[in-house]
Formats: C-alpha cells, structure tokens, sequence
C-alpha cells in the first residue's frame, strides 16, 4: 500500500467538485452506474439531510428569534414556534441604537484587522527566511513555530494577565492587537511556509544573478506568485480573531473597551426573560460578517484550513 | 531609441572588491535573523515568557494586584486533595474522548457522503463548513436559548410528539448538560473534520474501488482496506488538532454552562479562570492551567509521529 503514488491535496476541488484530481479525470461514470435512485435515496441524500439540517437549525433558530415579536417568543402553544408572520424589528433595532454594539463591533473590526496585518507582515518575513533563507536551524525553528501553534490560549490567559498589565495594556485594544498575533502567527507562518515552497527556485536565483536584494525578491517576486497563500491566511486569521473570546474576556474590563463574543455574553445575559430577542439579534449580528466574507471566499478559507493540516 | 537600451545604467559603475559590509549583507544567517525578528518578538514576549512566567506563577501563592511569593509545590499538593478539581479533570476527559470519538465517525461519514457525485455538492459544502465560520460564543448562545428549561424548542416538539410531558431541564440536571455541551462541541467539530478528511480523500484514486469492485471486495471492505489505510496519517493530524483544542476548550462551556450545575460541566480550563480571574487567586488558577499540560504533549507526541509516519508513506522528496 506505501508505493501508491498519492496526489498533493488537491484544494480547490474540494469545494467546488469539478476540479477532480488527476486520477479521476479519465472516468467520467466510474461506479456510479451500480447505484440505483432508491439505493442513493436511503444511503446518501437521507442521512445527508438529516446531517445537513442538524447543522443549519441552530442559524435559522437565530434569526428567526431575533425577528420574532416577544409574545410569540414565550407563548410555544398558541403561536406555530417554528415560523412567525408578523415579524418585527425591535430586537435589531434595540440592539443598533439602544446599546453599545455598533461600538463592539467596530472594536472587534479594529482589532481583528490589526493583528492580522501584524502577523501576516511578521509570518511573511519568517516563513520566507525559513523556506528560502534556510539559515543555520531553520528546520528547527520551523518546528517549534509549529510546537508553538499547539499551545492553547486556555493555558496562557492567567500569565499574559499579568504580562498585559506589567506593559501597562490592560483594558485597551492593543492587548488583544499584541497577544492575538502568537495565535495568528504560527498558523499563518505554518501555512505561507507550504505555498513558498511551491514557487520554483530558478526565478528567485535569475532574480540574484539580476542583483535583486533578497528583499526585492519577496516583494516583487515571491509575494505576488503567493498571494492565494495570503488571502487564505489573512481570512483565516480574521476568523480566529473574530472567534477569539478567552483573551478579550480576561484582559478587558470597561463596556466601551469589549469585542464582540465578550460584550454579548456579559451584558446582555441578565434575568430579564424577554432577553432572548436582542440576545439572537446581537448573535446573528455578530455572525453576519464573517459568514459574508466566507460566502467570497470559500476556496481560500478551505485551502487555509486543509493547508494547516497537509503539512 | 537603442542606444539607450545598449546603455545599462550598472554598467557606469566601477566594478570594486567586495566588501566586507558586502558580504555580510548576503549572509544567510545575518539576513535570516532580520527576517526573524518580528515573528520572534512576538512569540518570545507573548508566548514563551508567559509559558515560562505561568509555571513560576504556579509556585507562587500570587493573587490579582500581589505577586505573591515562592511557595514551593503548595498549590498542586492543595489541588490533589481537591475533589472539584478531579472533577474537572474527569468532565475534561469525558468531553474530551466522547466529543472526539462521535466528531470523527460523524466526520468520516459526512465526508464520505460528500464525496459522491450529486447535485448542488459545492453549495452543500459551503453550507456544511458554516457552523466552524461563525464565533463559537455566538454558536453557543443560539444552544443555550435552544437548550433553554422552559421555551426550548425540543422540549417543545418531543411533547407535541408526545413522548414526554414535562420539559427537559438540558441545562439543569447533571446529564442533561453534560450531553449538551458534547452536543454542542459535536456540533461545531464535526463541519472541520469533515471537510479536512474530504480533502483527503480526493486524493484517493478511483481506480482503486474499480479494482477492487472487480476482485469482488464488498463496500465495507472497500473502506477498509483502501480508503482507511490511504487516509490515515491526515486521520492522525485531523484528530490531534481536533482533541488539542477540544480539550483546552473554554468559550463553549462558558457561554452555555459556567461549569454548572454543580461543577458538573467544569472543564480544567474554566476552572482555572474562575479560580484565577474571578476568584482572584493566581497561583492556583496556574497550577490548574498547567496540569493540562502533559495530557498536551502527549496529543502532541502522537502528532509528531503522524507527520513522520505520513512522511515516510508520501516518500516525502517535495522539499
């Protein structure tokens, strides 16, 4: 079985199907006429569905909620829970003038945009030196780069608490801007690290002999040919930022001052029973962006995620 | 127009000696170090002096606004005796090894059926990957309102369907939460499993099943003996990550649970927060936070011999 010739992973094909490897190009039916439509029915698009639906409630259950009228939302026997014909916009329209969220999100934008700009700059530098560089331990440091993408923020809060505040950070967005990149960075490097290896040595060593300093050919060379690499790190990132709660939780006190993920959880959940509404609205809100870029960028955000693993 | 083209402007310049400066401007390591720089700043102040500082923290008997002195083994001796704490390092070993073992078999199914030919399969693999997008936290709240004592919307339909008469208390009683949380981290898990093991076997030969089909090798052996095999060192790195992270879960449970009822949810992580930031008691929310660490390097140990295993079966000559 270890002689079988294994293709690279072939990224984009994975979500949009047509791009098959290689291999499967010359065989157009292969097996698929053994398959009939009552056997496919029960194998594949019932348990497909099921699945598939599974994954979706939760979203649907939000907005619906976030666009049903209160009385609707507490009353399950007198309304049809699962659709509403009056729907309202209270709860959204709570939510943009009655608190601070058009704040929060525009902190959590800052920060999220910032500390990708700083990791990607700083990954670019490092996953180039270690790729073409290659000066003494690159592959060591290579490896600790990926050591360094397994420790989890979970056991890291408690000292960088304390970090922040002997820097004179805490409570200000440039804690999250200048701990976000030592998640960011080892994932962004990590991935950069495969697509630069991609690109052939002759251009670069043409580039040389032209007399290109080394930064010349990062910049005109090496990065224009990786620039997939970068859109697929600079989403990815933007998402583990947007999604990071763990940090903003710990190093951010102030209303004014909190992201997103943060402010939903601590000021919103109070006793108050018709909370749900504008809870599911903030929710939704606070989804909304991120589901927008990755319905743009769907490829590259697959190509990040696979590209973490294919290493 | 040619003389111009005939004249390159480097050719004016004298050709000189290099010089020292010359050289060592082209010296990998020199250039190497600046390259660098930024990327180690970063990790060296947050993340390998707080790795460092944390362990130190954890013999101190530091609280919030104090930072405590040497206390030698104190606070791990304290958190032996500690039943809450075993019990969080039980909640983390149970969330951990059913949450995983459920999120790779739904995993692997879901990829397989993705693989098929079938209609809209790009748009239903956009769609399947939504629920990894979106802010955990967010995920969660939309779960705590589902899961809720009174307006849950399962409740609601099991008795319309009469199978019970009273509402399910999810978040309320023991068990109940407990499958709820490992429901919600399924839930989140399963869409990057899948698509990762996707990728995987998109690589994996069709040929193959032909051959096998016509040497007479039923569907199940079909998935054994050639998908399982084919797939298994991306199975091997899907997982580490997938059990890394789950075990150092802490935003889910916090946004569903707050480790109740009970502490019957309390994973390591949200313990060590509530005793160190909440409870203001540094040392030992550290102590908490660090016993994590050799269940890590054991899920990382089995991830270094994945890579290398994976290595060697892809001949591993594309540098």
């Amino acid at each position: 079985m270890t002689d079988l010739p294994t293709q690279r992973l072939d990224l984009k094909g994975v979500l949009s199907g047509s791009a098959r490897t290689a291999a499967a190009d010359d065989h157009t039916v292969g097996m698929s006429y053994l398959e009939s439509l009552p056997r496919r029915l029960v194998t594949l698009y019932l348990p497909l569905g099921i699945i598939v639906v599974v994954l979706l409630f939760p979203f649907y259950w939000m907005a619906l909620t976030a666009i049903k009228p209160d009385e609707q939302l507490l009353d399950l026997n007198t309304y049809n829970p699962f659709w509403t014909w009056n729907p309202t916009f209270k709860h959204i329209h709570k939510l943009l003038f009655g608190s601070y969220y058009p704040l929060w999100l525009w902190n959590t934008m800052y920060v999220a945009v910032c500390s990708t700009v700083l990791s990607i700059f700083a990954s670019v530098l490092a996953a180039y030196a270690i790729v073409r560089l290659r000066y003494r331990g690159a592959q060591w440091v290579g490896g600790l780069i990926f050591l360094s993408y397994l420790v989890p923020p979970s056991i890291l809060f408690i000292p960088l608490a304390t970090v922040v505040f002997q820097y004179g950070l805490f409570d200000t967005p440039f804690a999250l801007i200048l701990t976000y990149p030592t998640i960011l960075i080892p994932f962004s490097t990590w991935l950069l690290m495969g697509y630069f290896k991609t690109i052939p040595f002759e251009l670069e060593e043409c580039a040389l002999i032209d007399g290109a300093s080394r930064w010349q050919i990062l910049t005109k060379i090496v990065l224009p040919l990786a620039i997939p690499g970068l859109i697929s790190a600079f989403i990815f990132c933007f998402t583990l930022c947007w999604n990071e709660f763990i940090y903003a939780l710990t190093f951010l006190t102030s209303v004014q001052n909190k992201t997103v993920p943060v402010a939903i959880v601590n000021e919103f959940v109070d006793g108050d029973v018709y909370r749900w509404g504008s809870l599911m609205a903030g929710a939704l809100a606070g989804s909304l962006p991120l589901v927008i870029l990755y319905a743009f960028f769907v490829e590259h955000y697959v190509s990040a995620m696979t590209g973490a693993v294919k290493e | 127009m040619a003389d111009i083209a005939l004249q390159p402007r480097t050719a004016r310049r004298p050709i000189r000696e290099a010089s020292r400066w010359d050289l060592i401007k082209a010296n990998r390591n020199y250039l190497g170090f600046w390259f660098m720089l930024p990327a180690m700043v970063f990790l060296v102040l947050f993340l390998a002096y707080p790795l460092g500082l944390g362990i130190w923290i954890s013999f101190t008997d530091a609280r919030i606004g104090r930072p405590g002195a040497f206390v030698g083994l104190e606070n791990y001796e304290w958190l032996w005796g500690d039943s809450i704490f075993w019990l969080s390092v039980f909640n983390t070993l149970l969330y951990t090894s059913v949450a995983s073992v459920i999120k790779f078999a739904i995993g692997l199914y879901l990829a397989l059926l993705l693989n098929e030919n079938m209609p809209f399969k790009a748009m239903l693999r956009a769609l399947v990957l939504i629920p990894f997008i979106v802010p955990t936290v967010l995920s969660a709240l939309a779960f705590w309102w589902i899961f809720d004592s009174q307006f849950s919307i399962i409740s609601w339909s099991l008795k319309q369907m009469g199978l019970i008469t009273d509402n399910i208390n999810f978040l309320g009683d023991v068990t109940w939460a407990r499958i709820c949380v490992i429901f919600a981290n399924i839930w989140r898990g399963v869409p990057f499993v899948a698509i990762t093991l996707l990728a995987g076997l998109q690589t994996v030969s069709p040929s193959l099943y032909e051959a096998a089909t016509l040497d007479g090798a039923t569907s199940w052996q079909r998935f054994r003996f050639i998908t399982y095999p084919l797939l298994t060192p991306i199975i091997a790195v899907v997982m580490t990550f997938s059990v890394l992270f789950t075990f150092t879960d802490f935003q889910l449970i916090w946004a569903m649970t707050r480790g109740g009822p009970v502490n019957a949810t309390h994973l390591m992580a949200t313990l060590s927060y509530q005793r160190a930031i909440i409870g203001g008691v540094l040392g030992e929310g550290a102590a908490i936070s660090n016993a994590m660490i050799p269940f890590l390097l054991a899920a990382i140990m089995v991830s270094w011999f994945g890579l290398q295993r994976r290595k060697w079966q892809q001949g591993e000559n594309n540098d």
